[in-house]
């Protein structure tokens, strides 16, 4: 038995949760993001030899990632400025949050084909 | 002769009477912590034969009085009205006293551990002077300014209703002890406190708002709320806590209150 549980928060705790895991995971892709721009300054060769590698499935499905996590904490963003702003945005924080879900799932079986495109084509075949 | 009419009655009286006594089997599993026997938590199981219509402070009842006294918990009047028992039971806070055990699925051991953030002192007895200390530091009491006036002072229905949400807290500490903020920073003055100051940045009579302002627009005030709903889900009494804390927010940046 562990010494607590876990706090059976409600939908809005997990989105809470999920704003502060997308934002810890956007500040990692700015950091390497800025990394290896700057190599450019370096030398183009040593930034083209870094991009070569991103070339691959595995960077590219962590791209789908990168737009999952933007998306969702955008959108998640704009659900909190509603509910500091607006006078009736802590009545119907729940189902903005169902709106931001529901508009994450479109945005994201939209951006499925065009950012995945090219994996699926090499791992499917041509 | 036979009398139907009475035996209808009796049988409709013993079926009354079997579901006002049903009777089920509970598994309560209590959080224990004695400093003075050890450092150790234990997670101690009861099997209890109770009603479901019971709450979850007869449960405890039961415990101490018919199987082991030295389980510690706060109650006092036990309707709701003192705020003693908060506690956390399945994971979320509650009243023990208003929490039927029908209502949280008896089926399962119902898990029941002091509310989190605060040092628990024994068994489900924590420390509340910090939160008392937050409540005070919001210097929950009418200022005004000037002579006082021969009559009383008046309000009107519209002004009443403007904080009537806020009047209602009995400072059980569920808010504040289900706020993750709270958890990680015992410093932020976390929602009770702030529940009790807007009671008297909006009333009407009060002109002690800029003060207490002053007070919540520090660093560990309002503006550590990140809006995760918890104490508006924990509050035993409906509070919309969330929305006194925004409200509180708002009437920091336009000053107009």
């Amino acid at each position: 038995m562990p010494a607590g549980t876990l706090y059976r928060g409600r939908e809005g705790m997990w989105s809470w949760v999920a704003h502060r895991v997308t934002g810890v995971l956007i500040f990692f892709f700015l950091f390497v993001h800025v990394l290896d721009t700057s190599l450019v300054r370096v030398s183009p060769q040593a930034y083209d030899n870094v991009v070569a590698t991103y070339k691959n499935p595995i960077v590219n499905l962590m791209e789908y990632g990168l737009v999952a996590a933007i998306l969702f904490h955008a959108l998640n963003g704009l659900r909190v400025i509603a509910v500091d702003f607006w006078s009736k945005g802590p009545k119907y924080q729940r189902q903005m949050l169902w709106s931001v879900v529901g508009i994450w799932i479109v945005l994201m079986a939209g951006a499925f084909y065009p950012v995945l495109d090219h994996t699926l084509r090499t791992l499917f075949g041509s | 002769m036979s009398t139907p009419t009475l035996d209808k009655h009796s049988a409709a009286l013993d079926a009354a009477e079997n579901t006002a006594f049903e009777q089920i089997t509970i598994t309560l599993r209590v959080r224990r912590f004695n400093p003075e026997v050890s450092d150790e938590v234990t997670w101690v199981d009861y099997q209890l034969e109770m009603d479901p219509k019971e709450r979850v402070l007869d449960a405890l009842h039961k415990v101490k009085w018919e199987i082991d006294g030295s389980l510690t918990f706060r109650r006092s009047c036990a309707h709701g009205i003192c705020g003693s028992d908060a506690m956390r039971i399945n994971g979320r806070n509650r009243l023990a006293c208003k929490t039927l055990l029908k209502d949280i699925n008896p089926e399962k051991p119902i898990t029941v551990e002091p509310i989190k953030g605060m040092t628990v002192l024994k068994d489900l007895v924590v420390d509340m002077d910090p939160f008392f200390q937050a409540f005070r530091d919001v210097m929950p009491f009418l200022i005004t300014k000037g002579n006082e006036p021969t009559r009383e002072r008046l309000q009107s229905a519209e002004d009443r209703a403007r904080f009537d949400d806020t009047t209602k807290c009995i400072l059980c500490a569920a808010c504040t002890s289900s706020c993750p903020v709270f958890w990680n920073d015992g410093q932020y003055f976390g929602p009770a406190a702030i529940v009790n100051a807007h009671r008297f940045i909006f009333d009407s009579r009060d002109e002690g708002a800029e003060q207490r302002l002053e007070v919540l627009n520090d660093k560990e005030g309002v503006w550590r709320c990140r809006t995760t709903f918890n104490c508006t889900d924990a509050c035993p009494r409906g509070i919309e806590v969330t929305k006194a804390i925004q409200e509180v927010k708002r009437a920091l940046i336009t000053r107009r209150f």
